[in-house]
């Protein structure tokens, strides 16, 4: 067990919001990984598109965290893999191996998939690999089969895309061109179907049209038919890069509509889709109304017990923390290890009017080591923040999940009202991979 | 083709193997990755990250750093954390980047060694071996380094070399053991590495032979052995195994040699072979266990990379999902983690024993401990399969 002689120094992992800095308030250092894994990664999205196979090429140590992914949400008959070794980086066989590898895998499967998605790795990048040539070979000899370039290789991600924004941008390449229909939006890059009763989905019922969206595919027709939208929109960040490539591809709109609390933006963004689609804008006071009214009674039950929000329930958990604060709630931590640039005018704001607020790194070193929990009561919204305070009030959403607008706001007040009055056992539930999956653990 | 995996997954490699066997010692393991490592070992390979700390960090390395050969941050920011932490010592893994581009690790372990004042040392991985590779090369590393000459040596005194949840995350699998052993008149001076820290470890020159559990142990023994002389015997105490493993002990105490009872199984001649996939030691002291109960033959499969001498002549090294397909296409009777069975023929009698090391956290609520199965229990079970 681990004997420490002395305190540790929290300062580098700890920031009061008056004084942190933008985008970075954290310097780069060794990094602690949490035992919280609800978000999801490339093997869950992937997933997504119905019916597709999954082929990783790249080291053990790397395969084991994508295969045992697929393992716990019960999709092994889904992934395959090809496994590199030394003498490939040294011999210069790694576009072979991959090639025979991948040819090998496909071919001892019962039946061809529709489509492969092709996971390479920071090994090909930096040797150099042919891609043109890979897939070139790989198109000739399964020619039924679609092939989806997609990338395992975070080395390249401090300085680009992440290997997730590159996934949702490679899946939809998949598309091909299709007249487009009246009256279909398509909805591209979140990995949860954004809800039924959110302004977005309402609004588009409310006006007869129909929203498609990638998890409510069932086969890969399906999957394809995305393509006759309209128009396109995306809500999450990370589906940006890959939503405006599809639309730029198909020379068709693309709106991004993103996830926010701030009244304004929501109303706006409504606003930029009925314009898009040649509509009167919708009346959203009575929305507005039923916000304010979940957050007033929301924050009368919780009262001053502490708020700690973290960067893993939503992409603005910045803007989060700036709603419950003007809405009375003491939000007095958020955990997160950068800043948004979606969020910069939210962390402007709250350096004037809660610099208080402390920040606390996730994956700093002495993250590990510091005292998690406190004496009291703490709601937290979302899995870190839950881990973090060690508690067992928590709303147990991620990456926003399918919230959107005013409704969006109801249901997470709903969530932090179910958290605040009801304990969850936070140690079975945080380590759970890909929240929503299903999952054998 | 040998390496290609249509279903089966991979075993933990080796830089979890390091990380694992280095967990409860009061060190700092630094993998240098760029991203994905912790996290995949933390989730996957590690029973103890959610409730247990242990310093243990990737680097974060960048794409820039990698080509320019800046290890100066990698340096700075391990040095930093320690002088915060102040961890026992400081352990260098390697993924497959730095493998490729030729990182020299002894010289950053020496440097920051230096700077610190704290032991550091590479453990020699790449991230495209075993578990086994990685967590036995971090307990040499560690028989090298910690343990101190014995200044007399305790009779009938032994340690159990290559505990880690990775071949025995069943709860109160090390106590098991040691209960074992002290019932048979053995007193374990320390466990490598569960529930001993690094104190307990660098007493071990004391003992009078070192007992090799896992193939994870195996490294270690042999530095003993060189250091100190110390005989090593290869065996688990499971079932009626527990009794032959420590007359071998007995007999090593005795002589001074090494053996490798768990490779010496007599075959039985009852009934159908029994085939056991998985880490040499512990399958086949489980093996040795049902020859003896049951008289039944058996033979081991290991597909894991290292198993010189730990293997019976009915045994098999196989490699990939391919090869223990092939190996398993005439079994009968088959006693593995239940991820086999995706490749096992339909007609197989199949008694799942699930094992960390291959799949993970997946059947975590239906762990055996090997240590808990009884005659009884082995029999029933194998006439119900």
């Amino acid at each position: 067990m681990l004997r420490r002689a002395r305190a540790v120094n929290p300062s580098g992992a700890v920031v009061r919001m008056g004084e942190a800095n933008y985008p970075a308030p954290f310097a780069s250092v060794l990094e602690f990984n949490a035992p919280v894994h609800g978000t999801w990664n490339i093997v869950h999205t992937g997933m997504l598109v119905p019916q597709a196979q999954q082929v990783y090429v790249c080291a053990a140590n790397c395969m084991r965290g994508v295969t045992l992914t697929a393992a716990e949400m019960n999709e092994l008959d889904r992934f395959s893999f090809v496994l590199l070794e030394e003498r490939d980086l040294v011999e210069g066989t790694v576009e072979e191996v991959t090639l025979e590898g991948v040819t090998d895998v496909l071919r001892k499967l019962d039946k061809l998939p529709p489509a492969v998605l092709l996971f390479t790795v920071c090994v090909h990048h930096f040797l150099g690999c042919d891609y043109d040539f890979l897939y070139q070979n790989l198109a000739e000899r399964f020619p039924t089969v679609d092939f989806c370039r997609c990338y395992m290789d975070p080395i390249l991600q401090k300085g680009g895309p992440t290997p997730d924004q590159k996934l949702r941008r490679s899946m939809y390449e998949l598309l091909r061109p299709l007249p487009a229909h009246k009256g279909v939006v398509t909805l591209l890059g979140s990995d949860f179907s954004t809800d039924e009763t959110g302004d977005l989905a309402a609004y588009l019922r409310e006006i007869g049209y129909e929203l498609r969206q990638l998890p409510d595919c069932r086969t890969y027709g399906e999957f394809l038919a995305l393509a006759e939208a309209e128009l396109f929109v995306s809500v999450y960040p990370n589906a940006l890069l890959g939503a405006k490539a599809a639309a730029e591809r198909f020379g068709r709109p693309h709106l991004y509509l993103p996830q926010c609390f701030s009244f304004e933006e929501i109303d706006q963004s409504l606003g930029r889709l009925s314009q898009a689609l040649g509509l009167p804008r919708p009346d959203t006071v009575p929305l507005r109304r039923r916000a304010e009214a979940a957050l007033a009674e929301t924050r009368a039950l919780v009262g001053e017990t502490p708020v700690a929000i973290d960067c893993t329930v939503h992409p603005r958990p910045l803007g989060l923390a700036c709603l419950l604060l003007e809405h009375g709630f003491r939000v007095d931590t958020v955990y997160l290890d950068g800043i948004s640039p979606e969020e910069e005018a939210d962390f402007r704001a709250l350096q004037h009017t809660a610099p208080d607020l402390l920040l606390k790194a996730t994956i700093r070193p002495e993250a590990r080591v510091l005292p998690r929990g406190r004496a009291q009561k703490v709601l937290a919204v979302g899995q870190k923040a839950a881990w973090f305070e060690d508690t067992p009030h928590f709303v147990n959403l991620v990456q926003g999940a399918g919230l959107w607008g005013y409704d969006g706001i109801c249901r997470l007040c709903e969530r932090m009202r179910e958290a605040f009055l009801e304990e969850k056992d936070t140690e079975d539930l945080v380590p759970r991979k890909g929240w929503g999956c299903e999952s054998c653990v | 083709m040998r390496r290609s995996h249509r279903i089966l997954p991979v075993y933990t490699a080796d830089v979890s193997g390091v990380c694992s066997a280095l967990y409860e010692l009061g060190g700092m393991v630094v993998i240098h990755d760029p991203s994905g490592c912790n996290s995949t070992y933390n989730t996957h390979d590690e029973t103890r990250w959610y409730r247990q700390d242990s310093l243990i960090f990737i680097s974060g390395l960048s794409e820039i750093d990698a080509i320019l050969g800046n290890d100066e941050k990698f340096v700075a920011d391990i040095v930093s954390a320690a002088r915060e932490l102040r961890p026992r010592f400081i352990a260098l893994v390697r993924s497959p980047i730095p493998y490729m581009n030729g990182t020299d690790f002894p010289a950053l372990a020496r440097l920051i060694e230096a700077q610190t004042g704290i032991p550091a040392f590479f453990v020699l991985t790449s991230g495209m071996h075993d578990y086994v590779c990685g967590a036995g090369d971090a307990l040499a590393e560690l028989a090298w380094r910690f343990v101190r000459p014995p200044e007399r040596v305790r009779p009938r005194s032994v340690n159990l070399l290559g505990v880690t949840p990775l071949d025995f995350a069943a709860e109160g699998s090390a106590e098991a053991m040691r209960r074992a052993l002290e019932e048979r008149g053995w007193q374990v001076r320390s466990c490598w590495a569960m529930g001993d820290d690094l104190d307990a470890l660098a007493c071990s020159g004391e003992a009078q032979v070192n007992l090799v559990v896992s193939a994870v142990g195996l490294p270690a023994a042999q530095v003993l052995r060189e250091r100190f002389g110390t005989p090593w015997v290869a065996g688990a105490p499971i079932g009626a195994f527990a009794d032959e493993l420590c007359a071998a002990l007995e007999c090593a105490a005795e002589t001074g040699a090494c053996s490798a009872p768990c490779a010496r199984r007599v075959q039985g001649r009852s009934g159908p072979v029994v085939t056991l996939v998985g880490e040499p030691v512990s399958m086949g002291s489980l093996a040795a266990a049902l020859s003896l109960w049951f008289d039944c033959p058996t033979r081991v499969l290991c597909p894991l990379e290292r198993h010189e001498g730990l293997l019976a002549p009915s045994d098999c090294a196989v490699r990939g999902e391919e090869g223990v397909e092939n190996a398993l296409k005439d079994a009968e009777i088959v006693v593995a983690d239940p991820m086999y069975r995706y490749i096992c023929p339909e007609t197989v009698r199949f008694f799942e024993l699930p094992h960390w090391a291959m799949s993970g956290r997946c059947y975590q609520k239906r762990l055996r401990s090997l240590f808990a199965l009884t005659e009884e229990q082995c029999g029933t079970i194998l006439r119900k399969i």
